[in-house]
């Protein structure tokens, strides 16, 4: 099974961490394929690759949240089996992820050594703590004090917090996923002296990040990702930004996607936006056509889902307009624009959108019992027989109506979704991430109902972070950035390389001092 | 529309060529196993009761049983709507008490129906208000009922100054629940009533495909266009309205009320009932029927041991182990399930 890697003579570092042609899978979608890469100490190693594409799965698999399908991880050249962090950490990996994991309640001393406390049998000796932590505290040279509350700290103290954490545990290995995402400027530029100073401490840092600049500057070693395999891992020195999103993208665009009309649609408008003001969105206005499929693109964290939400009338405090058809929603809750013909597919079909427990023709049935019932009364038959064609329409074969929508696989049960928005016959369908996590066999089916569904007249917006699929389906495509739309592109101006630029511009360079 | 072959292993389940393929029959079992996890032991111990006892068989002794069971009977059915929209109340029982005390109050000074209609709008009004601090306000559904029923048996003391109400020329009150229709009670016949309506209305009603959605999963309703807040408020109205008939029930019954009848035990009793019935704890998952099925069950058990002449101290631990086996099947079935 295992094929030993040559070892790398270019650095006089050991190599600490091995990865050995692993692979990991989903729900039978392929997340990770047969990736290597080996980790040395002393050294920052960063994963780069456009979202889903596996990097921070990679992670998880090194720090034991998730274990391989295929392949083995080796430590200090030892196969190590990991079934949980706890197996990580006793090998020395400590994860330091985007939702940070302190106890709020505690001090920073307390958080730093939860669970490996000095100790008297039961009492926790406090001196001994304090002087440990400040001890580590000065090594860091951080300037949290011991009896903060951590609740009280910010992301970034937080943060420094959780790096103390990973060193009173003898961390070898700290991953971050994304560390720089929810800092500003300036603590920004600490945290890369902080990695920088890990680095020369002897431990390894495996880097996640968007930030390119970031990427370049701190790392002694990228690795590209791409569809959940390794595109090429390279010394620092020998990448630069552009070379980095040539191997992000990479490929051709194949014949997965339907026949598009070329033209952009511009048709009667059936949703106006302007000015949206939401939770993450700040400011957004544009125009949605019959007939057009609207491609949403952007990073994760741009307020592409927070914008649907707002559409849908679904977000805590907004204000701009929202107007279909010449009248405008003004509701506090989803029930009205679902009745004036506006549907959204939500971005977590778990989460937001299925009753998993519940069957197939409750969970299509939903939002349009009132076409099904008289008077409140449910007709069974007319049930059945609605389900039965929807479930048809979308091509999810041989399936009872009254089995549990858990036994479906997760393209049949993205399918569920649309069969529930057919059955309310809208005029607007926002899908969020319609493919995320679905089988290449049903992409296509979706793809197929999201060009009918324009083809028939609705207006379509497709959030996705995939960019063949934005690019495949879409006559338009907006880019979003920090909550706005900071890019239109339409006819020969629609490709990769337009929508990545307009989405990475400026995070290219955040808060590395040039 | 496509009509390309499903390929892949994964679609095997709605591939046409195995409409009953493995995953559709264990599934058929998860939604069948709730429904033979209650109905099979309660059959068992109805049929080891009519062996073991001479008398338990006998329509009197069954009759008594549901004559007894009716009121709780009637708050475990829409305590069942409660549940399933992912909420619990645990003030049915004081309500029940408050509920009693004033319609026995009314009885005394006003027409039978004025009292049963003061009882109901207490009960439908105390509903109200759980349903408003749960769905509105967003406080813990335990905790608020919880502190409700504090409440409310504060209320039911300070209205009848803790003295027991005792009803003995009001024949016209106690014809609610003591007539008889076809040889069975009336208030038989409205725990009849009540738990058939109850139980079309979570299974055939558009409000009860609302009820299991919100409890189900309560953001996918809330996306799918379900107004998740008024479905719960209207489930404990319903929970409220029905304590309050159980209290007027009861004191028709017996011709007698007092604040402190019905409190936690009763509560307690309620939402044993219901979960040994096989509705989850956590919500988006029960029957009205299954319900009754749990409550006579834990009825039968009592009745039981009194005839059996076992002591009733081994009731209590009985019950005890039974809800802990019914709760575990629900984890079981929801590990299964997803």
């Amino acid at each position: 099974m295992s094929t030993p890697t040559p070892h790398q003579t270019a650095s006089k570092k050991e190599p600490l961490v091995e990865v050995l042609n692993v692979s990991k899978r989903f729900g039978g979608v392929p997340s990770l394929t047969g990736v290597s890469l080996t980790v040395f100490s002393g050294s920052v190693h960063s994963l780069v690759g456009e979202n889903g594409a596996g990097k921070s799965t990679l992670g998880k698999l090194i720090s034991g949240v998730l274990t391989p399908d295929e392949g083995e991880i080796r430590i200090d050249g030892r196969t190590v089996a990991m079934r949980s962090p706890r197996d990580a950490l006793s090998h020395g990996v400590v994860t330091i992820a985007q939702e940070l994991a302190i106890v709020p309640g505690l001090s920073a001393a307390e958080n730093v050594f939860l669970g490996v406390e000095p100790r008297r049998g039961w009492a926790i000796r406090r001196g001994a703590l304090r002087a440990k932590y400040l001890e580590l505290a000065e090594r860091l040279n951080f300037q949290i004090a011991p009896d903060a509350l951590a609740g009280s700290l910010s992301t970034a103290g937080q943060q420094q917090v959780e790096i103390m954490r990973a060193l009173a545990r003898q961390a070898r290995l700290v991953i971050m996923d994304e560390p720089t995402a929810a800092l500003s400027g300036a603590e920004v530029i600490a945290l890369h002296g902080i990695i920088r100073s890990l680095a020369a401490e002897g431990k390894s840092v495996l880097l996640i990040s968007h930030f390119l600049s970031e990427v370049l500057d701190l790392s002694d070693t990228i690795t590209t990702l791409r569809d959940g395999r390794l595109v090429r891992t390279i010394p620092a020195s020998e990448a630069t930004e552009n070379s980095l999103i040539e191997g992000m993208l990479g490929r051709s665009l194949d014949a997965a996607f339907p026949e598009k009309n070329p033209r952009s649609p511009r048709g009667r408008v059936v949703l106006s936006i302007k000015n949206l003001v939401a939770p993450k969105v700040s400011g957004v206005s544009f125009d949605l056509h019959e007939g057009e499929i609207l491609g949403l693109a952007g990073l994760v964290g741009a307020g592409r889902s927070e914008l649907a939400r707002a559409i849908y009338q679904d977000a805590r405090n907004q204000s701009g307009d929202v107007d279909m058809g010449g009248e405008s929603l003004t509701s506090r809750s989803p029930t009205t624009p679902l009745r004036r013909g506006l549907a959204l597919i939500p971005e977590s079909r778990k989460e937001m959108g299925l009753f998993l427990g519940r069957s197939l023709k409750e969970n299509v049935s939903i939002s349009s019992l009132a076409s099904i019932s008289r008077y409140g009364w449910i007709s069974p038959s007319a049930e059945r027989r609605e389900v039965s064609r929807l479930m048809a329409r979308v091509a999810v074969k041989g399936a009872h109506p009254s089995m549990p929508a858990s036994s479906l696989s997760g393209g049949n049960q993205q399918k569920l979704l649309f069969a529930r928005t057919m059955m309310c016959a809208p005029r607007v369908l926002l899908a969020d991430e319609p493919t995320r996590g679905v089988d290449v066999g049903s992409k296509r089916a979706i793809y197929d109902i999201l060009v009918e569904f324009a083809n028939s007249g609705m207006g379509v917006v497709v959030i996705s972070s995939e960019l063949e699929e934005v690019l495949g389906l879409a006559h338009r495509v907006l880019v979003m950035r920090s909550g706005t739309v900071v890019r239109e592109l339409t006819d020969e101006d629609m490709n990769q390389k337009m929508i990545l630029e307009a989405a990475f511009a400026g995070t290219l360079t955040n808060g590395v001092a040039k | 529309m496509t009509n390309q072959q499903s390929s892949t292993p994964l679609l095997e389940v709605d591939d046409g060529r195995h409409p009953h393929g493995y995953l559709s029959s264990v599934t058929r079992h998860l939604t069948s196993w709730r429904t033979a996890g209650i109905f099979i032991p309660f059959l068992t111990l109805f049929v080891v009761l009519s062996i073991a006892s001479q008398p338990f068989l006998h329509t009197t002794n069954l009759l008594n049983i549901l004559d007894q069971q009716a009121s709780t009977l009637v708050i475990a059915a829409a305590g069942t709507l409660v549940l399933v929209s992912g909420g619990i109340d645990l003030s049915v029982g004081a309500t029940y008490g408050l509920a009693s005390v004033i319609a026995g109050q009314m009885a005394e000074t006003h027409s039978p129906w004025v009292a049963i209609g003061v009882g109901l709008i207490v009960g439908l009004g105390i509903g109200l208000i759980n349903g408003l601090i749960v769905a509105i306000f967003k406080i813990n559904a335990l905790v608020t009922t919880l502190a409700m029923s504090f409440v409310i048996s504060g209320v039911a003391t300070k209205v009848t100054s803790g003295n027991l109400i005792v009803l003995t020329s009001r024949a016209g009150f106690a014809r609610f629940s003591n007539s008889t229709f076809l040889g069975v009670q009336s208030a038989v016949w409205w725990m009849v009533i009540v738990v058939v309506i109850l139980a079309l209305l979570l299974s055939r009603t558009t409000y009860g495909r609302y009820i299991v959605a919100s409890g189900g999963n309560a953001e996918a309703a809330r996306l799918a266009g379900v107004r998740v807040n008024m479905v719960r408020i209207g489930a404990y109205v319903l929970s409220g309205g029905a304590a309050g008939l159980a209290g007027i029930i009861d004191t028709s019954r017996v011709l007698s009320a007092e604040a402190s009848a019905g409190g936690s035990a009763l509560a307690f009793t309620v939402l044993a009932g219901i979960v040994v019935g096989g509705t989850s704890i956590s919500g988006g998952e029960g029957s009205v029927w299954r319900t009754t099925i749990g409550v006579l069950f834990i009825a039968l058990i009592g009745n039981g041991f009194d005839l059996l002449g076992i002591d009733p101290l081994y009731q209590q631990i009985v019950l005890g182990v039974i809800l802990l086996i019914a709760v575990g099947l629900d984890v079981w079935a929801r590990q299964r399930g997803r």
